[in-house]
């Protein structure tokens, strides 16, 4: 009875004002340096391009951004998150990379009622039973990309597929999704310590399995380095080699070259996309930072635009949770994939391309979209989820 | 398994190895004469590393870049030795830690400042990227070929040196017992700071060829490092030789590790522990084996002191 008593007193005092802030707070924590550096500084920079597209604020509120790398460490995350939630009193958290860094953090995140909006890692942990209102992912579920890949590779014919991904959370879920939807053939999985560099190993005993096709996992500097040593070690000529969409990515090209012309690779995103708000993205991106855009930087800036759109449909009124957290479960706004809506989980529904890398026109090495694999794809978790 | 499989898992279990020992030698040579534990030995080889990238970046030749990166590391070493770590020999093991532990995370973020945090790209030169064939079914990276050739060469003038030279008479009679070396008339201090620039340019000869197979970036010398100190502890504090045996010991049992424990465990285990249990005990197998030879053995392989 207290409790109900002060909880409605709480309620009074905090909906009384109910005046709109004129700020939002964003904690940003992303993996910055060391070998996933690329994807989490893509994230960035897409993000930051959403609210410059935005009008240089969110939904009509100034940001106030602070940006802290995580070091793709969980203990330099999980102070981080102490920081953004009890001193800093952030409103949205985004930003990670790595589900072995927000598998650690989420749960005082979720506990704090604070709204976290994954930009890129979507585990199976939170997409079924454990869904929270208070988690979303603007990405993708962990299966989606694989899923695509195995589905495709199961039908071209690969009787023997080998599978190779770093042993933490996004790597196993990563290798369930593409055996959820290949049919038709085996697997073999080899599991690599997450930030390997060295595969001379795994890429031995690849070459002696003598399997039909590979399929590699291996996100930031470790897809760099696997693919390069895969050339140097002659089994381009071998094997072929499909990859995940971030591995395969235009930061991936740029530092390989030549040899991943020809790869196919499955995303839900790519910068060929032919809808106004992708164009946009695109030439605009290139104009601020003189690269190509990746996958991940999509990701960052469909969530700035989802976290505006919020903002945009509450009135600035982001004291009122219920209902912002209404107004993102909505995600009225302009996905750069296209179509993007919210499962009951807060995972996308959406579809999934096979991409290829080729040499165009221009001479330029980049990714091509060639067909749909998926449409409209749902994870396999959300039925599970009753989002109390 | 194929006998073309195991012999380039050798291959690959040797690259490592010599490798290590490049790192190592020069550890084990300062942990065995001055009896000073010295953390920031990793931060060398990452110097090297990024020697050996600004060098190639700027200059285009990647041999070039190998010979500046050790005299530069080597200059380093020298300077680093003679204003600061001299001051530590004479103090306890815990004030070396905490000293040269300052020193590694002093010289990562000035290296991050310099830099940047993110990873710089070094590649292999074009004549040795792509793969050789060695024998019929068996085709091995050219440049990982180099890389053996390299630290077998190193591996065998650092043994003349040692065992054959008047100088390295008396880097042995320092690492046995420095008190009577430097009774005998050993000027064991000058020695020393010429020891740490050798270590120092076998370290930076070490990260500039592991940069283009790796990659250069802030805190690699870390995890180089832990590997360095168990190869100084199986093969003896300060023995050369049990430097270059414990550093192949290492480099094999790891690859193998890598290459036949997932499998093997798959022929006796379900599929799904196997596939949890192959990974983790792959890499933790070297740390087993430092155990099992430090149970048999306390002083190492190859102990220095009599």
């Amino acid at each position: 009875m207290k409790r109900t008593i002060a909880a409605l007193a709480l309620g009074i005092a905090l909906a009384s004002p109910l005046q709109a802030a004129d700020q939002i707070r964003v904690g940003f924590l992303s993996t910055l340096s060391g070998p996933g550096a690329a994807l989490g500084i893509d994230i960035r920079d897409g993000f930051n391009l959403g609210i410059k597209h935005a009008g240089g604020n969110l939904g009509g509120l100034r940001v106030e951004l602070v940006v802290v790398d995580d070091q793709q460490n969980p203990d330099v995350a999980r102070q981080a998150v102490e920081r953004f939630v009890k001193s800093q009193k952030a409103d949205i958290l985004t930003g990670v990379v790595f589900s072995s860094v927000l598998l650690p953090i989420l749960p005082a995140i979720v506990q704090s009622e604070t709204v976290y909006i994954s930009p890129n890692t979507g585990p199976k942990d939170y997409a079924g039973e454990k869904c929270s209102p208070y988690f979303y992912v603007t990405s993708w579920q962990n299966e989606d990309i694989p899923g695509a890949a195995g589905k495709y590779m199961g039908e071209k014919g690969y009787k023997k597929v080998y599978l190779i991904a770093p042993n933490y959370p996004g790597g196993r879920e990563t290798v369930e999704g593409f055996k959820r939807l290949y049919k038709g053939g085996t697997t073999e999985e080899v599991y690599t310590k997450l930030g390997q560099l060295d595969y001379s190993a795994e890429l031995a005993a690849l070459r002696a399995a003598k399997p039909d096709a590979a399929y590699v996992f291996l996100p930031g500097g470790m897809g760099v380095n696997f693919i390069k040593q895969f050339v140097a070690a002659g089994l381009n000529t071998e094997v072929p080699l499909f990859l995940y969409g971030s591995s395969a990515d235009e930061d991936t090209i740029k530092a390989v070259g030549d040899p991943m012309v020809g790869l196919f690779n499955t995303a839900q995103w790519n910068h060929d996309f032919d809808n106004p708000q992708n164009r946009n993205f695109v030439a605009e991106f290139q104009k601020e930072y003189g690269r190509l855009p990746t996958m991940h930087a999509s990701q960052g800036y469909d969530t700035a635009m989802l976290i505006d759109a919020a903002i945009r449909d509450v009135k600035g009124k982001i004291e009122d949770k219920a209902a912002l957290r209404k107004a993102l479960e909505a995600a009225n706004f302009k996905s750069v994939r296209g179509n993007f809506r919210f499962n009951s989980n807060h995972y996308p529904i959406q579809s999934i391309y096979l991409r290829q890398i080729v040499k165009d026109a221009g001479g330029r090495i980049t990714n091509k979209t060639v067909s749909r694999v998926l449409a409209d794809h749902a994870d396999a978790y959300a039925s599970s989820c009753t989002m109390r | 398994m194929t006998w073309q499989l195991a012999l380039e898992q050798a291959l690959n279990g040797v690259q490592l190895g010599l490798m290590l020992f490049l790192i190592a030698a020069g550890l084990t040579l300062v942990f065995g004469i001055m009896d000073m534990i010295n953390l920031a030995h990793g931060s060398l080889y990452m110097i090297g590393a990024y020697a050996a990238a600004s060098v190639a970046q700027a200059s285009g030749s990647f041999a070039l870049a190998l010979v500046a990166a050790v005299a530069i590391t080597a200059v380093i070493g020298v300077l680093l030795e003679t204003i600061l770590l001299r001051h530590f020999y004479a103090r306890d093991h815990l004030s070396q830690v905490l000293g040269t532990f300052a020193l590694l995370l002093m010289i990562n973020e000035a290296v991050r400042m310099i830099f940047g945090s993110q990873p710089i790209m070094l590649n292999t030169p074009q004549a040795l990227a792509g793969p050789v064939s060695l024998l019929p079914g068996l085709r091995y990276p050219a440049y990982r070929l180099f890389v053996i050739g390299v630290g077998l060469a190193i591996a065998l003038l650092l043994y003349v040196l040692v065992a054959r030279t008047r100088t390295g008479m008396r880097v042995r009679a320092g690492a046995s017992n420095r008190e009577m070396a430097t009774a005998m008339g050993v000027n064991v201090r000058v020695l020393f700071t010429a020891l740490f620039g050798v270590g120092a340019g076998l370290c930076a000869l070490a990260g500039a060829m592991l940069g283009p197979i790796l990659s250069v970036q802030v805190g690699m010398g870390e995890s180089v490092l832990i590997l360095a100190f168990v190869v100084v502890v199986i093969g003896g504090i300060g023995s050369i030789r049990g430097a270059l045996v414990g550093a192949l010991l290492i480099g094999m049992v790891d690859t193998m590790g890598r290459a036949l424990l997932p499998a093997l465990l798959r022929s006796v285990l379900p599929p799904a522990a196997a596939s949890s249990v192959g990974p983790a005990l792959a890499s933790i197998a070297i740390y087993v084996l430092m155990a099992a030879i430090l149970m048999w053995r306390p002083q190492g392989l190859f102990p220095a002191r009599g």
